[in-house]
């Protein structure tokens, strides 16, 4: 039998979980050591996946699938595998996992429960990745809430605990309407499988009730994780509590889970979505700058950068619901380039918080003076979630735009696609007066004090940065096996 | 007739007996834990044997099916749960604890014959045996709240039992038959026009509902619910909670897919009654429990929420009584999962009300630092409770809900789902007071072997049924194509 590769990427992690639970009382360095290898062995094994994910024509397009029986009186299986859509979001959350931990270094209440909460949380988002059944996907979608609640409502900061439940009610009432279409999709098709429903190869029988109201309660539950306005309000609150790991999953990886959800739901019904279109890109239009004009506003570090993420995933919906092979391509990067970006924003934003005891913008400035490398990367980060060229930001963001703005299939896709380009000129607006404020300016005397990167987190900084370089300058090493996962489904439109 | 197959029953009664008598001679009253236990495992045993059998006992008043034999497993391991758990909290009535064992074998011998009765009349009699020893448990404390609580049980017990009789009577008078498959060819002929002129039949349905929601705490006779819950003593309390509901469910799920399946008109108006039940207390249960400070109490509205969502399971049944053993095997599997989590969470609750003296939310806080190992497993039964994976109760949930997707009866499963969300708010509430708050002091919480195996075993089971569902899926099934024609 050939080596289970998704089973170890997704399972060691939760291998490691256990072991820090049991093992870790009162032993911090063996919980952070165990915390690194179980989280850069599934990281060494997904780039590998990712090398040798056969990029052929004509190759399959899921692979490394692995399949068993799991709960036969269900039809629902244990049944892992990647294609090009979810391969790079895999090695995405791979990364920041051993991320997180590196930026974790310097916890030290809790250690053991923190970075078993962790390495479970990342274990649940690697899962619902891999998965390739409704069911599984859907339990490691839930398991996910738990691990969060708990990093946001004891490692948090500010009005923790008010976040935390929010975080989860909104989360759990999203998925509850979910699981409402996950049990309409398995009684029309009688399948639970993520490729047979991809396929077509079930006939949607509509006789119970309209696809389009399944369509809408699966949408619901995604769209409440993407973020899309109105259903964002948790995220500003979550990501603004939680401990700085916290966020870099919460922005880098976890809302990711909502745009993959709803790239696939547009797989599902490709009529629906069709139809539907032109309301989904007016809210993606209101999410971009709705999202744009709020960040302008914010004066809290954090929170910045929490409202800024629901501008970017805006252009996410854009890209999906413009549905032609480009523009969803472009989503699909925007996911990928946004992980990266917000999680080295949200790290840098922690570092600065962490080193400088101060998150209000008005207090901030001039730190560039005093801590010169973290200033040149939290710049780098900064301009490149404002779409700089030679950054992924603007691969992602122009091949979004470019697409959407060409769509034949929607009417009025260009249109659309303008309204939402404003964003991109608010996002330089609210972009470069973060880093005025913070960075440049006057430099404050008090502040003299304050530590740059040590070796360690440069360590993570610049790695970081070099991915974000590479994409930016050669996009190809995503959107080429990005097009193999968006090709089928782009095909249902013609 | 052939005696082996009350295997299960006499074994039970001859323990009860025993225990009794022993009670008399032997000082050191654990060996009567020792000895219920005993009986309960050489009782399952012989369910175990009795597997794939399908007979009837006593003019076929009673039945040995797999559905039964379900049950009966499920009953026989509630109980010894239960008596494990009590172990920590029986030196409360020192006087009375030959009694309180006895008592648990002698309702947990009715639950079992409620599984298995096919005749009114015996459901009825097993029905009261369950009920009466129940009633003496919640008082066994002798203090003002559990014998308010005892009274308020057998009051509201009694009447709900008239109701039922009255309901019995009705069908009986309608039928004249007893027996549920023979109620089942009588009724099938009757057509809507005959039952609006002649409502005798249509009232002793509902009466009938009314009278078992009594058993399972379901609305709108759940006004004992919360002030027993309180009151009664806790392993009682866990007892009653899941031993209960799951006996009146199983004779729920009996008498209306044996005798009231067909015709169509009657199987769909006691679904759609059922999905306005469960609709109702769903929401009645959870918006009730959110401003509670007492944990049982608060446990007590969430089992009538819980009622609801089996209540789903039976309004799918009713609205397409043969499109699949979905729902009813939904129901199985539920239960089975809510009894484990249920104990779980008691089981973890005696232990901590016995060293804080207190069953206040607020005294549970920092338990994190003082209970490790309980705070663990009464998470993991609240997080089952919520159904959210991987515990047991989220596959309870998904089951149910798929079959009344199944049946068309969307508009209630969103209604449930939302009603989860709406649950998760307070059970969380009890977890973040035990994760985050700090602790009123550094004592810890000490607690009985026992009571820790029932609580490994509890929390084991959660999770068993919730990552590795499959077999007792299987079992479920098995369980629920027994009923019907």
């Amino acid at each position: 039998m050939s080596f289970s590769y998704l089973s170890a990427i997704v399972f060691l992690p939760l291998v490691g979980a256990i072991l820090v639970a049991l093992f870790g009382g009162g032993r911090e360095k063996l919980v952070k050591y165990l915390s690194a290898v179980f989280t850069a062995v599934p990281l060494v094994i997904a780039v590998i996946a990712f090398l040798n994910f056969d990029r052929s024509a004509g190759a399959s397009i899921y692979q490394f699938e692995e399949k068993a029986v799991w709960i036969p009186a269900l039809n629902a299986n244990y049944h892992l595998g990647v294609d090009g859509l979810s391969l790079p979001l895999v090695a995405l959350t791979a990364f920041l996992g051993l991320m997180v931990v590196l930026i974790s270094w310097k916890i030290h209440t809790r250690v053991r429960e923190y970075f078993a909460w962790l390495l479970l949380l990342e274990a649940s988002i690697l899962g619902v990745f891999a998965s390739l059944d409704l069911l599984l996907f859907f339990i490691f979608w839930e398991i996910e809430i738990i691990p969060m609640y708990f990093l946001i409502s004891v490692w948090g900061s500010g009005r923790k605990e008010y976040s935390s439940i929010k975080y989860v009610i909104f989360t759990l009432a999203g998925s509850a309407l979910m699981l409402a279409g996950i049990l309409s999709v398995y009684f029309t098709t009688g399948s639970l499988d993520i490729v047979d429903l991809a396929d077509k190869q079930l006939a949607m029988v509509q006789s119970i009730m309209p696809a389009s109201l399944i369509f809408f309660l699966l949408i619901t539950g995604f769209a409440v994780k993407l973020p899309v306005a109105p259903l964002h309000t948790w995220l500003p609150d979550a990501h603004t509590d939680a401990p700085t790991a916290g966020s870099v999953m919460l922005a880098g990886a976890l809302i990711k889970m909502g745009g993959y959800g709803i790239i696939r739901v547009v797989s599902f019904f490709p009529q629906v979505a069709r139809d539907y279109a032109p309301l989904m890109l007016t809210l993606a239009v209101i999410s971009v700058l709705y999202g744009a004009a709020v960040t302008l506003r914010q004066t809290d570090l954090k929170r910045l950068i929490a409202y800024s993420s629901v501008s970017h995933m805006g252009l996410v919906l854009l890209g999906a619901f413009a549905l032609t092979e480009v523009s969803l391509t472009g989503a699909a990067l925007q996911m990928v380039s946004h992980g990266l970006l917000t999680g080295l924003l949200f790290a840098m934003a922690g570092f600065t918080i962490h080193n400088v005891e101060e998150r209000r913008l008005d207090k901030l400035g001039g730190l560039a003076r005093q801590m010169p490398v973290a200033a040149v990367v939290f710049s780098i980060a900064s301009l490149g979630s404002l779409g700089l060229p030679l950054t992924s930001g603007f691969a992602a963001e122009f091949i979004t735009l470019a697409g959407s703005f060409s769509s034949q299939v929607v009417n009025g896709a260009p249109v659309f696609t303008l309204l939402a380009a404003i964003g991109v000129v608010l996002a330089a607006g609210y972009i470069l007066w973060l880093i005025q404020r913070t960075l440049y300016g006057p430099v404050k005397e008090q502040y003299n004090e304050v530590k740059d990167a040590d070796t360690l987190e440069r360590v993570y900084m610049f790695t970081f940065v070099a991915l974000i370089v590479l994409v930016g300058i050669y996009p190809a090493v995503l959107t080429d096996i990005i097009k193999l996962g968006i090709a089928p489904i782009a095909g249902l439109f013609g | 007739m052939n005696l082996a197959l009350f295997g299960p029953e006499l074994t039970l009664t001859a323990t009860a007996l025993a225990v009794i008598l022993l009670d008399l001679f032997i000082e050191r009253k654990g060996l009567l834990a020792l000895l219920s236990i005993a009986g309960l495992i050489v009782s399952a045993g012989f369910t175990v044997a009795l597997w794939g059998t399908s007979e009837g006992a006593f003019f076929d008043t009673f039945a040995v099916d797999s559905f039964a034999l379900f049950f009966k497993l499920l009953f026989l391991g509630i109980a010894a749960l239960v008596i494990l758990a009590s172990t920590d909290y029986v030196s409360k009535f020192e006087r009375f604890r030959g009694e309180y064992y006895a008592l648990i074998l002698l309702s947990a011998l009715g639950m079992i014959l409620m599984s298995a009765t096919r005749e009114l009349i015996s459901i009825y009699i097993s029905l009261e045996l369950t009920g009466i020893s129940l009633y003496v448990l919640s008082g066994f404390l002798k203090d003002a709240k559990s014998t308010e609580s005892s009274l308020k049980y057998l009051l509201l017990g009694a009447m709900s039992s008239a109701v039922l009789l009255y309901g019995m009577a009705l069908v009986f008078g309608v039928t004249g038959e007893t027996q549920l498959d023979k109620i089942a060819f009588a009724v099938y002929s009757i057509t809507l026009g005959t039952a609006s002129a002649n409502p005798a039949l249509i009232l002793g349905v509902v009466l009938l509902i009314v009278g078992f929601g009594f058993k399972i705490a379901a609305f709108p006779s759940h006004m004992w619910v919360p002030d027993v819950y309180e009151g009664a003593p806790t392993p009682v309390v866990a007892y009653l909670s899941v031993g209960s509901k799951a006996a009146g469910f199983a004779v729920i799920l009996r008498v209306f897919s044996t005798a009231f399946a067909l015709p169509d008109w009657l199987s769909s108006s006691w679904g759609v009654i059922f999905a306005v039940l469960a609709a109702i207390g769903m929401f009645v249960g959870n918006l009730s429990a959110l401003p509670q400070t007492n944990i049982k109490r608060m446990l007590g509205y969430s089992s009538i929420a819980q009622a609801g969502y089996l209540m789903v399971g039976l309004a799918a049944l009713g609205a397409a009584p043969f499109a699949g053993v979905l729902g009813q095997s939904g129901v199985l599997f539920f239960l089975a999962g809510y009894a484990l989590a249920n104990l779980g969470a008691f089981a973890a609750i005696i232990a901590i009300s016995n060293k804080v003296n207190s069953d206040l939310i607020d005294d549970y806080s920092g338990m994190i630092k003082r209970a490790p190992v309980l705070t663990l497993a009464l998470s993991l039964s609240l997080i089952s409770l919520i159904g959210m994976p991987p515990a047991a109760g989220f596959i309870g949930k998904f089951y149910i809900f798929s079959g009344a997707v199944h049946s068309g009866l969307l508009w209630l499963v969103i209604l449930a789902v939302i009603n989860s969300v709406i649950s998760a708010y307070y059970y969380l509430r009890v977890v973040k007071v035990m994760w985050f708050n700090e602790p009123a002091s550094d004592e810890k919480v000490p607690s009985s072997g026992a009571l820790r195996l029932a609580l490994l075993i509890s929390s084991l089971g959660v999770l068993l049924l919730g990552i590795a569902p499959g077999p007792v899926l299987e079992l479920a099934r098995n369980a629920a194509n027994m009923l019907g024609f």
